[in-house]
């Protein structure tokens, strides 16, 4: 059997996007910086991979810097923020935010730049008066960053809700919206000053993202400087099949989302129903607010997370927990610390992520699994006493 | 017909030993399962967080045999169990054996269970020791390179362990099994054995140095046994039974430590002939089949890794401990080591050492 279920982690390459790539890499193999023909069907390209790319987020195309992905948009916010010249005061940050934002704002407060976290409630969010409270706290405030959707429990923050109050107080906010954005509305005019995106969380390729940044509202440094690519804003030259296979991607989001969500949501709610009876009897984390449709995080009460992840591989099935370090062994999940879980609640739990593709009896073929295996561990656990 | 396969975890450290244990059971026909332990999660020294290199190795192994590897995390309970530990028996002026801690309470117990909770009938792991199953209950033996016998550090492992353990390597030469990772085409066959305390990216010096407080870390005063003043130590909890090195002594006939006391802050030092021991007390005594007599039993003693066994006289005391009378004196009998009893090459079981004379 070959389940994956992890498709918050990363999605497989959808064949539109790999024909969009293949077709670019043979044709628009130019650089995007020449005078000449081969040049500008190289430009043609890229402009029409920021058009697709800003109708997905409702931004404008000049607001589309593409990078290498989320990771490195959300580097350039942060230290491009801090070494602005312009820019003075804390950089806040939510308490559940990716590593990729949790990395940078260690860095920077290593090296003597005030940082500082915006705690979560029991749900994992971040609540319009403990926003406006860190502000006030930690004022002034030179950058506030929010992840838009949990990669781990799918909770959906406030974001409208936390731009009024930044915009009532003068900071800008960013979000990293790559588990967000075609998933739920992501609407970039109505919101924060900055986004985050990344292809492969889209059915695009690895190694592309986007920061979507409105230069009025935030103003930053680039990370990357050299040629004049990306208008100044990030040198190099363009992944240009990558970001291609990008903008497709964005399109079918875009096209796909509402029966998506529909579907995964109700495949979700009908596994978790499932699973929170007896034997699993799951506990299911950030149930009480809005969720991405197609993410469940699951507490497994006296089962240990580690145990279940690879006896589920045995069987071919593919889920997650917590997050890895550099050796590949699981660490207690910092977010779900910060939601208030105890370390026993936090090793105990699973995320399962589904994809458009899943099905009925796949879920069911996974709860039968489950159920057999939590029961078995278990049963051993009680008889180790 | 994949189900009739017994399945065996394998604890891979990226080295040459375990690597050839997991080829070997592949090769046998076992459904083999890789697992490397991250056992430290301090910071790092220059080794990389975490044994991160040691992992990746392991990793191109079990990709090399298309087997499944996982990475487990032990690194709570290796800190309490084996680290803590370290510090611990050094600030109480004994020398601690990180090897056979380890192996009690992390791989013969934490990573068993984990096996087990795999469905894995076996754990194997990469020691020179040999498991012999042809009578009524398994027997621990030594390994057939008494080069490189490790059946030592196993003497206090817990005896229902043995039913689950498989030791490849037991029947052969660290020379074979390096033949054997050629044969395999792994790619560490010449990488280096592992040194102080595996996976820890310390020196046992730093280890102690960073508990930062407690007894025996300040420099004081090295006695003889008369108690007369022969010099300066950097701190009694850095010392070790038997070590002549790093003494800084003002005296032309080399001197050994024959006690450290890091409470009073004392190091003990005695001519070579002082070192020697007639008799030891044992706790924790352990045996793999039939619990001792109370009048005792003769067995063959090992106190330490690398020493020849000495014929002795264990008799009962009270609890799980036992005095143990050596034929002959025995040098520097160090407590915090294990006391491993064998009959011949069957290790019988074993305890850790309390105390010398």
């Amino acid at each position: 059997m070959s389940l994956y279920l992890d498709h918050n982690a990363t999605e497989p390459l959808d064949p539109e996007v790999r024909a969009v790539m293949e077709a670019t890499a043979q044709e628009r193999w130019g650089s995007s910086q020449s005078v000449h023909a081969w040049g500008q069907r190289a430009r043609a390209a890229l402009e029409e991979a920021r058009e697709q790319a800003a109708v997905l987020v409702g931004a404008q195309p000049r607001q589309v810097t593409f990078t290498s992905g989320a990771t490195e948009a959300n580097n350039t916010v942060l230290k491009g923020r801090a070494l602005h010249p312009g820019s003075q005061g804390t950089l806040l940050v939510g308490a559940t935010e990716h590593a990729s934002i949790r990395g940078p704002a260690r860095y920077l407060g290593e090296r003597g730049f005030p940082v500082a976290e915006i705690p979560v409630d029991g749900q994992g969010r971040v609540t319009p008066t403990a926003l406006r409270d860190a502000i006030e706290a930690h004022w002034p405030v030179s950058l506030v960053s929010v992840l838009w959707a949990h990669n781990e429990t799918g909770a959906v923050q406030p974001i409208p809700e936390l731009a009024g109050v930044c915009a009532e107080l003068g900071v800008p906010l960013h979000s990293d919206a790559v588990q967000a954005v075609g998933k739920v509305a992501v609407d970039f005019g109505a919101g924060p000053a900055a986004i985050s995106l990344s292809a492969h969380k889209l059915g695009g390729p690895k190694g592309v993202g986007a920061l979507v940044c409105d230069p009025e509202a935030l103003t930053l440094d680039p990370l990357l400087h050299g040629g004049g690519q990306e208008r100044g804003w990030r040198a190099g030259t363009e992944n240009l099949p990558g970001i291609a296979g990008f903008g497709r991607a964005a399109e079918l989001a875009a096209q796909r989302r509402p029966a998506w969500a529909q579907w995964t949501a109700d495949l979700r709610d009908r596994l978790e129903a499932r699973l929170s009876q007896d034997p699993v009897g799951a506990e299911v984390l950030s149930g009480g607010c809005e969720r991405l449709p197609n993410t469940s995080c699951l507490v497994v009460p006296g089962v240990r997370a580690e145990t279940l992840l690879m006896a589920l591989d045995l069987e071919g099935i593919a889920v997650s927990s917590g997050s890895a370090c550099a050796s590949g062994s699981l660490e207690p999940s910092p977010a779900l610390q910060a939601m208030g879980l105890s370390p026993e609640r936090s090793g105990a739990s699973v995320r399962v992520s589904l994809a458009g593709s899943n099905t009925a009896e796949e879920m069911a073929d996974f709860a039968d699994r489950l159920e057999a295996l939590v029961s078995r561990l278990r049963q051993r656990s009680s008889a180790a006493g | 017909m994949q189900a009739c396969r017994p399945r065996v975890v394998v604890a891979m450290s990226g080295g040459v030993d375990s690597s050839v244990t997991a080829a070997l059971l592949a090769e046998q026909g076992f459904e083999v399962i890789g697992v490397t332990m991250r056992l430290w999660d301090g910071p790092a020294t220059g080794k990389g967080c975490c044994g991160v290199d040691d992992a990746t190795d392991a990793r191109r192994v079990a990709d090399r045999l298309g087997i499944p590897f996982y990475p487990v995390n032990y690194s709570a309970a290796f800190r309490e169990k084996v680290i803590d530990n370290f510090v611990d028996e050094y600030q109480s002026g004994r020398t601690p054996n990180p090897c056979a801690r380890c192996n009690q309470f992390i791989k013969f117990d934490q990573l068993l269970r984990q096996a087990h909770d795999l469905d894995a009938a076996y754990l194997a792991t990469g020691h020179y020791a040999r498991i012999d199953r042809s009578g009524a209950r398994p027997r621990l033996r030594s390994g057939r390179d008494a080069t490189k016998d490790q059946s030592y550090f196993l003497a206090v492992t817990p005896s229902e362990a043995l039913d689950s353990l498989l030791f490849p390597l037991g029947d052969y030469t660290k020379d074979e099994v390096r033949a054997q990772a050629a044969r395999l085409g792994l790619i560490n066959a010449d990488k280096a054995e592992s040194q102080d305390i595996c996976f820890v990216p310390r020196t046992a010096a730093e280890l102690v140095a960073e508990r930062g407080s407690g007894p025996g870390l300040n420099p004081g005063e090295v006695v003889d046994r008369a108690g007369n003043v022969v010099g300066r130590h950097k701190g009694a909890a850095f010392y070790t039974v038997g070590q002549r090195r790093g003494l800084d002594l003002a005296l032309d006939h080399p001197m050994y430590v024959v006690e450290t006391d890091p409470h009073s802050n004392r190091v003990v030092v005695a001519g070579a002939e002082e070192v020697f021991h007639e008799r030891m007390e044992v706790s924790g005594l352990h045996w793999f089949a039939e619990p001792l007599a109370s009048a005792g039993r003769s067995a063959e003693v090992k106190v330490r890794y690398a020493g020849r066994p000495v014929s002795a006289r264990i008799q009962p005391l009270t609890g799980d401990r036992a005095r143990v009378t050596f034929a002959e004196p025995v040098r520097a009998v160090t407590p915090g080591q294990v006391a491993a009893f064998y009959a011949e090459d069957e290790v019988l079981g074993g305890g850790w050492i309390e105390a010398a004379a």
